[in-house]
């Protein structure tokens, strides 16, 4: 008979098991005399963020205990523009979650479509008397500063909307301008010449395209929306938009700069019109008298003007795609580097015609 | 209680004496050994419930008690005043008299076995000629309490958990009996103070060594401490509390101080039933088998002793006593509830036909050496 068969092993394994355990430490956190080790993203209490609550009653329909009170009235918003159509708004009057009847399921936290709702890890909040645990609008308010902020994005992962919204836009802006900016260097240069088709001698065309990657943030912004109680989340992605444009600015000011101060600052400022249109000739024209003072024949890729903005680069686009960009940003890039590659096809035609 | 003692006392011829027997009076002897008694009574059960606590709480990686008083050593007596303060409820389809005096019924019998444990040399209130038999009977009747719970409860979860108990007493009686009937066989005595002597004289036949009963008797010190565990429906056999099926078993329907009442008996009987294994199979006071106390002259060094012998004697029963309220712990942790059938045939079918043999072994051996 095998070992194991023997009756009796299995008690005497048992009894070995809880022996075992009574010389352990045991795995007791002492509450109240030390903070417990709670999981980060404890259910603790939901607090309420109310900037953000529309009333649109998702939450308190979709409580299996129906314990969320709202209670709300509308506004007329007057017209934004002259002659448009007024418009009505749901004012948050009360919003309150009884604590005594709440399961802690997190429904309303994942139905809430306005990210108004949050689960805070705070759990010390007992009360002697039962209605203690009816938290109204300031006190859900109040937890909110307790909330903490989401996990890190994976590595890879696709940025959030507003972050990549910030960054397109950027990116649109400034490829704007500088389409603007290249017309109406050649409307000032090559009046005659219908499009540029002039060569420009060893040529080494400097970019005027600003660059900026949108990997960092802008720590002074973040820091003071961290301390204005905003989420992490969204101070980040607030300082990231923040870096972007400050990067943006300080590269144009040294274009500026080099340009000397007067050139397509304007003109980057204006979200530009069509291309075709001609752009004011003397700004461009003193921008470009500083440079040529040391290459009079150079021309920059931002002077040549391209035909057709709307089109994009396919190589670049999919590059982008298979590494993982979201589409508008591979498609705003895309744009760019067509943009880019066609005014190179005119620089190189001019020089070498 | 004390008239009671003093009708078994008239009936049954007291043996040794006991050092609470002081001076020629009789008021003052009984109003000593009246207090030896209760103070063993409350004490011991909530040391031995604190060694509960604690022990189990450390197998189940918890830590037990800690808040009341130094280590949570006052736990039970906390409970005890919480107890006190509870409303006492009682259901109104329930027998309010059987009802309420139910945990008497059970407590009494559970203190009385106190009377005669000895705890010492000469530690003891009295040493009756059948100690052994006055013990096992009154550790019987405290299933009555348990089964008039029960039925008066008007629950149908008390009233199924009575005959459970009732059942589980019948069944485990006969193999608890038949074994302490062959350690009184093999002493030739029913007094405890007289089994305990006898075992500090049992020498294995033909040599110097000398033997504590479990010895020699191994396997009756198994069924009776099995059978023990079953009387006082401690994990595994504790059906009749049950709380998986039956709620919490005749105790469902009962608060307050008659709750408290209950627990106490369960402790008291754990301390009991451990004093009489002690007393029965592992030497009472003796600290090991041929050891004699320090400052102890007469009966194999067990017996007219210095206070240190007195002292150190209590201090090594009550360590053994603790012991096997460990082990009763540590069964209570490791093993899961039986069914009750399973319990059934393993006092039926396995348990009595051992201690049968287990009796005639040992009265073959009497008679032959
Ligand atoms: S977590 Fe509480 S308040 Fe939210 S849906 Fe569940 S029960 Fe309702
Ligand atoms: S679901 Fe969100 S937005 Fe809608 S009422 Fe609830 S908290 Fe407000």
């Amino acid at each position: 008979m095998a070992a194991t068969s023997l009756p009796g092993t299995g008690l005497l394994k048992g009894l070995g098991v809880t022996i075992k355990h009574l010389f352990r430490e045991p795995s007791t956190q002492m509450y109240p005399h030390e903070r417990p080790d709670l999981a980060p993203r404890t259910r603790g209490v939901i607090a309420l963020m109310d900037e953000n609550c529309t009333v649109c009653m998702l939450c308190s329909r979709e409580c299996p205990d129906w314990c969320i009170y709202i209670e709300s009235h509308k506004e007329t918003v007057p017209p934004a523009k002259e002659g448009g159509r007024a418009r009505t708004r749901n004012v948050l009057d009360r919003f309150a979650i009884d604590f005594s009847l709440c399961m802690y399921c997190g429904i309303c936290v994942e139905v809430c479509p306005f990210d108004a709702l949050w689960w805070s890890p705070e759990f010390e909040y007992a009360e002697y008397s039962i209605d203690g645990l009816l938290h109204e609008m300031g006190r859900l308010r109040e937890w909110m500063d307790t909330v903490p902020p989401p996990p890190q994005l994976d590595e890879g992962a696709e940025l959030p909307a507003e972050v990549a919204d910030a960054i397109g836009k950027v990116e649109q802006e400034r490829e704007l301008a500088a389409a603007k900016e290249a017309e109406a260097q050649q409307a000032a240069e090559a009046p005659a010449e219908g499009g540029g088709e002039k060569a420009a001698a060893g040529a080494a065309p400097k970019q005027a395209e600003i660059h900026v990657e949108a990997g960092q943030i802008d720590q002074e912004t973040y820091d003071a929306l961290i301390a204005e109680g905003k989420s992490e989340r969204m101070a980040r992605a607030k300082a990231k938009a923040a870096w972007v444009k400050k990067e943006k600015a300080r590269l144009r000011a040294e274009q500026e700069a080099e340009r000397g101060g007067a050139g397509g600052g304007d003109a980057a400022e204006q979200p530009a019109a069509a291309a075709g249109d001609a752009g004011d000739g003397d700004a461009a024209d003193t921008g470009e008298a500083a440079d040529a003072g040391a290459a009079p024949a150079k021309r920059r890729l931002s002077d040549v003007e391209v035909e057709g903005d709307g089109e994009i680069d396919q190589e670049t686009y999919d590059a982008l795609i298979a590494e993982g960009k979201s589409e508008r940003i591979a498609r705003s890039k895309a744009k760019a580097a067509w943009v880019k590659k066609k005014k190179q096809e005119q620089l190189d035609q001019e020089e070498g015609g | 209680m004390m008239e009671s003692a003093s009708v078994t006392a008239e009936v049954i011829v007291a043996q040794a004496v006991s050092i609470f027997d002081v001076g020629d009076g009789f008021v003052l002897p009984v109003l000593i050994k009246l207090v030896f008694v209760l103070a063993l009574f409350f004490v011991l059960p909530l040391v031995g419930g604190y060694l509960e606590h604690k022990a189990m709480g450390r197998m189940q990686a918890r830590r037990g008690p800690v808040e009341a008083g130094p280590f949570g050593s006052l736990q039970l007596v906390a409970d005890g005043i919480k107890f006190i303060q509870k409303e006492d409820l009682i259901p109104r389809a329930a027998d309010k008299w059987v009802f309420a005096i139910a945990p008497g019924v059970a407590l009494v019998p559970a203190m009385l076995i106190f009377l005669v444990l000895p705890f010492g040399p000469g530690v003891f209130a009295l040493d009756l000629e059948l100690g052994l038999f006055y013990a096992l009977a009154a550790s019987s009747v405290s299933v009555l309490g348990v089964l008039m719970g029960g039925w008066a409860s008007a629950n149908k979860f008390s009233l199924i958990a009575g005959l459970r108990a009732g059942a589980q007493l019948i069944a485990y009686e006969l193999p608890l009996i038949l074994a302490a009937i062959a350690v009184a066989v093999q002493a030739g005595t029913l007094s405890l103070v007289g089994i305990v002597e006898a075992q500090a004289n049992f020498l294995i036949p033909g040599t110097e060594i000398n033997l504590w009963f479990v010895f020699p008797q191994i396997l009756g010190f198994g069924i009776f401490f099995v059978a023990a565990l079953a009387e006082l429906s401690r994990p595994p056999f504790d059906m009749p509390i049950g709380d998986s099926e039956l709620v919490f078993g005749y105790m469902t329907e009962y608060t307050g101080i008659k709750y408290a009442m209950y627990m106490l008996t369960e402790y008291a009987g754990m301390i009991s039933m451990s004093a009489l294994t002690v007393v029965l199979y592992l030497g009472g006071w003796q600290l090991l088998p041929g050891v004699p106390l320090p400052g102890c002259e007469a009966g194999g060094g067990l017996f007219d002793c210095s206070p240190v012998g007195v002292i150190s004697g209590v201090l090594i029963t009550i360590g053994k006593i603790m012991a096997l309220v460990f082990v009763m712990v540590w069964f209570r942790v490791a093993f899961p509830r039986l069914r009750e059938d399973q319990l059934q045939r393993i006092s039926w079918l396995v348990l009595i036909p051992l201690s049968l043999l287990n009796l005639a072994v040992i009265t073959v051996a009497k008679v032959v050496f």
